[in-house]
């Protein structure tokens, strides 16, 4: 029994290792100097140089035409993470209320219309949504970033689901008590839903920092570009160069991982809960 | 009893047909629209519905449409215009080497991810419902890498398979093998399946935990009294009790490898593509916008959405009969 | 406070099904009236539908003195206490009470002083700052009672609001509202299917099946004279026995057995008898009697219940604990208490004997027909 437990911990240690180890070697590697890693290859233990490195990331003018830095590019995630969170709640939201709470004649093909947009990935339409996007003149916005992400129905799948386990007498004793609507919406659905909107809030942030192919076609001005979308800049330089600037690539990667983990760590309970139980 | 969670955005978010057709299975008596009482207004849905609606009209249904179009068409190279030439954009795509040997390595890829990343999140999500001590922490730990981009997870494998200062190919190197990432087809093709398959991991130890813990204790101690091997009630309870969550990760993680490993991809292989590992939706990318083959860049996305298509009514006809739902 | 009256009313469903049909109902101004029946017998839906949350297929249903089929329910001057309370959970107990006046646009000091009338009455005072999940379930069940009261409405509506609660809270919540109900005098129609609380808390029993009224009476009124089978079996606890019986002259045979009384001779050949299980008793030496073989028996401390058959039909007898048992007994009844039923419609047969209960003769023995 003792000796099973033993090998339980081995085994579970082995997954731990393998899961952060390569974040551990990033973050320590990333305090060394470029030559240091030339020389000597990865690092498990800091260097001195954490701050100098992380701070050339931050505010250096890169990329080929010299006016994207670090602190830009993390503006930009931000706002496509916020930005697509709080789209996809609003969106979703009203679009479940509309289809839980009313009785209304094209009810079920709006249903399976919003519905069929979960078959498709982004993936399989890049070309002519690119097309479309250059149609609109949306290349090279905030709109043209976020908007398009929107159009999958995960949110609103999640908030109907809610919304039908919110009991019925719930309702109807709000129209007894005269609440109207919009009235029940707000003063009833909206701060039921709080847990919810917080879990779908941390998912789709994570979510939305994270596009990465979407990003790479709708952005070719580099003061667009995301840390995400920044990446195969980093990598495309380090490759060319002599003594690649190792340390500048992993802060940039420690960087563009760092608020989905910390979000993710922060809010597990959340998190896991909205991924697993949407349905609650 | 087990509740087998069905849906959930991550990077595999947009493609969870499959956990929506379950949950609206589940209840199949029940309209879709269930309330005992509604509001009945002639305009105030249309309303709450109008953004949602405009939105996927625009970026949904007109790109999937343009795309189902312009893959009967060939397109000028220098813009002038565009003809009609039926299905030749399909027969050119099917009948080209290089797309079928995409497509195997596709399926390979696809394959071999799912599996892998099912196997060890599965192991880790049984140990870690075994042990009492530190089990909080192995979860918070083994789940970090799930708030990770692809593309970043690629660069983290392009550090640890770096010619010269990779750590695993330094240590391959301790086997005889001349790991060469990039340049060797193979080579680079097992670094993206393992980079892939270490992304993947915390998804399915997350909801492989989850689905543990909604087996009730009851039904656990049942197994203990009526069963002596662990393993075989392992294999006999929990396994078939699990199997509503291994379904619906089934077709997560197939639609993953497929689909969300493009930033693995497009990093691991630097736009070198030529003597590099593929799959198909990287090369519908190359074609459209490195190509500038518009109509054969569109015949392989319908033949993608086709693929997804087919994958989940099937996945969901076939798999699904042999799953024990509670 | 008004009287409700229910014309005619039906619902029927999209898919043709008709949940109540043609109900007609008239309450008296500050009356108790409670609709019972066993699930799916209509009578939340009808009850809905004087709440406004179902349409009205056909009829009309006034309050007051107004008819209200298409009046929005929080026009119609009701307060309705749910099941599973409808709580709002996010709103604190003080918030639950206002919420129906405020959204009235009553003034700030009026709702202030309505809840706190309402609070003192329920016992809820101390709770007013909680959340609804703090609360137990008998709490819970004050404030969806509370939230009617606040209103001021001219009448309650209950649907099933005591069938989330254990026993014991049960018994002592339905005093509650009886007692509520005497003081503020409001009218109020009350759903439930548990037929012990339809006879202590109403004043008129509604008795539906199949979205049609069995019977509608005072509970006792009900209890002793049913009105069909179906209420005959569903009031009253245990069920009342009824068998089938020929009748021959004034005999009546229940299969191989007979008993005989008298004055039968107005009633068809073929009838339903109905035997209340406290009305059975053992039969003196001499009585005439049905042979009962036992097959189990269940103790409830004041009394003790007979499970057995007569020829294979099964009847329940109530009897004192004191009585010995042996396998089979013989039972007999007053005459006075039989019940008569229409063996195909279910309806009571007017008992023949009712005008002359006094002067009845005892019933003389009889030779069982058989063994």
């Amino acid at each position: 029994m003792q000796r099973a437990k033993l090998f339980d911990h081995v085994i579970l240690l082995m997954g731990v290792f393998i899961m952060i180890g390569p974040l551990v070697v990033a973050l320590m590697t990333s305090s060394h100097e470029a030559a240091d890693i030339h020389r000597n290859g990865l690092s498990i233990l800091p260097g001195g140089h954490f701050v100098e490195t992380y701070q050339t990331v931050l505010t250096k003018q890169g990329g080929f035409t010299g006016k994207i830095t670090g602190l830009r590019m993390m503006m930009n995630s931000l706002i496509l993470g916020l930005g697509f969170a709080a789209g996809k709640i609003i969106l979703s939201m009203l679009a479940a209320y509309a289809l839980v709470y009313f009785r209304f004649r094209f009810a079920t093909i709006t249903f399976w219309m919003i519905f069929t947009t979960l078959l498709l990935p982004l993936e399989v339409r890049i070309l002519p949504s690119y097309e479309v996007m250059n149609t609109l003149h949306l290349t090279n916005t905030y709109t043209g970033l976020i908007v398009p992400l929107l159009a999958s129905a995960t949110g609103t799948f999640y908030f109907r689901q809610f919304f039908k386990s919110i009991p019925d007498e719930l309702l109807e004793a709000a129209r007894i008590d005269g609440a109207g609507p919009f009235k029940f919406f707000i003063d009833v659905i909206v701060p039921l839903s709080k847990t919810m909107m917080a879990a779908i809030f941390i998912i789709m942030f994570v979510y939305g920092w994270n596009q990465y192919l979407w990003p790479t076609l709708m952005t070719t001005d580099e003061s667009f570009f995301t840390l995400v979308r920044g990446i195969k800049q980093i990598l495309l330089v380090w490759v060319g160069s002599n003594i690649p600037d190792y340390n500048e690539a992993f802060a940039l990667a420690i960087l563009a991982m760092l608020p989905p983990v910390m979000i993710v760590m922060i809010f597990q309970r959340w998190f896991i809960k909205g991924l697993t139980e949407s349905d609650k | 009893m087990t509740h087998a969670p069905s849906l959930s955005p991550t990077s595999a978010a947009p493609t969870t047909a499959a956990g929506f057709f379950r949950r609206f299975r589940s209840a199949p008596s029940e309209p879709h629209f269930a309330k005992r009482v509604q509001f009945s207004s002639p305009f105030l849905p249309y309303f709450f519905l109008a953004p949602q609606m405009a939105i996927i009209f625009t970026f949904f249904y007109w790109p999937s449409v343009q795309a189902i179009q312009s893959s009967f068409y060939l397109e000028d190279p220098f813009g002038f215009g565009s003809t009609f030439v039926g299905i030749s954009n399909y027969t050119d795509v099917l009948k080209s080497t290089e797309y079928l040997g995409i497509a195997r390595f596709t399926a390979v890829f696809t394959a071999v991810v799912t599996f892998f990343s099912l196997a060890i999140g599965l192991l880790l999500a049984v140990k870690a419902d075994g042990v009492i001590r530190g089990n909080a922490t192995y979860k918070t730990l083994l789940i970090w890498v799930y708030a990770i981009a692809p593309p970043v997870a690629g660069l983290m494998g392009m550090m640890l398979f770096d010619q010269h200062i990779g750590p695993l190919v330094k240590f391959v190197a301790l086997f005889g093998w001349d790991m060469k990432v990039g340049l060797n087809y193979t080579d680079t093709a097992t670094a993206m399946i393992i980079v892939s398959i270490w992304k993947q991991i915390p998804y399915n130890f997350i909801f492989f935990l989850s689905g543990l813990q909604g087996i009730p204790v009851s039904v656990r101690e049942a197994a203990l009294m009526d069963c002596r091997s662990g393993f075989r009630r392992f294999r006999t309870v929990i396994l078939p009790l699990l199997a509503p969550t291994a379904f619906f990760l089934l077709i997560i993680n197939t639609t993953y490898a497929l689909f969300d490993t493009f930033g693995v991809i497009d990093v691991m292989v630097k736009d070198k593509a030529a003597n590099n590992p593929i799959t198909l939706v990287y090369k519908v990318y190359m074609d459209g916008f490195r190509g500038n083959d518009l109509g054969g860049s569109s015949a392989q996305s319908v033949i993608l959405m086709i693929i997804v298509f087919v994958l989940t009514i099937f996945q969901f006809r076939f798999i699904e009969r042999r799953v024990h739902y509670s | 406070m008004s009287a409700i009256n229910i014309t005619n009313v039906s619902k029927i469903y999209a898919g043709g099904v008709e949940a109540v049909k043609s109900v007609s109902i008239d309450i008296a101004d500050g009356e108790f009236i409670v609709l019972v029946g066993p699930s799916g017998c209509g009578k939340s839906t009808l009850l809905r539908m004087v709440a406004g949350l179902e349409t009205i297929s056909k009829g009309t249903v006034e309050i007051g003195d107004r008819i209200v089929n298409t009046v929005e329910p929080a026009e119609r001057d009701i307060a309705m206490v749910f099941q599973n309370y409808a709580l709002y959970p996010h709103m604190t107990v003080y918030d639950n009470l206002a919420y129906g006046v405020k959204n009235r646009g009553t003034p700030k000091a009026e709702i202030d002083a309505r809840v706190t009338e309402a609070a003192r009455m329920l016992q809820l005072e101390k709770y007013l700052d909680r959340k609804p999940r703090a609360l137990s379930g008998g709490q819970r069940q004050r404030v969806a009672m509370g939230r009617a009261i606040v209103r001021k409405p001219a009448a309650f509506l209950f649907d099933e609001p005591l069938s989330n609660l254990d026993a014991k809270l049960r018994v002592s919540m339905r005093g509650e509202i009886k007692q509520l109900q005497k003081r503020l005098g409001t009218t109020s129609i009350y759903v439930t299917h548990d037929q012990l609380e339809a006879m202590t808390l109403a004043d008129r029993l509604v008795v539906l099946n199949g979205g049609e009224i069995e019977q509608i009476g005072r509970p006792l009124d009900v209890y002793h004279s049913p009105a069909s089978t179906f209420v005959a079996s569903f009031i009253g606890s245990p069920a009342m026995n009824l068998l089938r019986a020929n009748r021959e002259g004034n005999r009546l045979h229940f299969g191989s057995q007979t008993l005989e009384t008298d004055r039968l001779s107005t009633l068809p050949t073929e009838l339903t008898i109905g035997l209340r299980a406290e009305d059975l008793r053992i039969a003196q030496a001499g009585e005439q009697s049905l042979t009962l073989k036992i097959d189990y028996v269940e103790e409830l401390g004041a009394q003790r219940l007979v499970h057995g058959n007569v020829d294979g039909k099964a009847i329940t007898a109530a009897l004192s604990p004191e009585i010995e048992l042996a396998d089979t007994i013989a039972l007999t009844i007053a005459p006075s208490r039989l019940h008569f039923f229409d063996p195909t419609t279910g309806k009571r047969l007017p008992r023949p004997l009712d005008a002359c209960t006094s002067t009845l003769p005892q019933a003389t023995m009889l030779e069982p027909a058989a063994g």
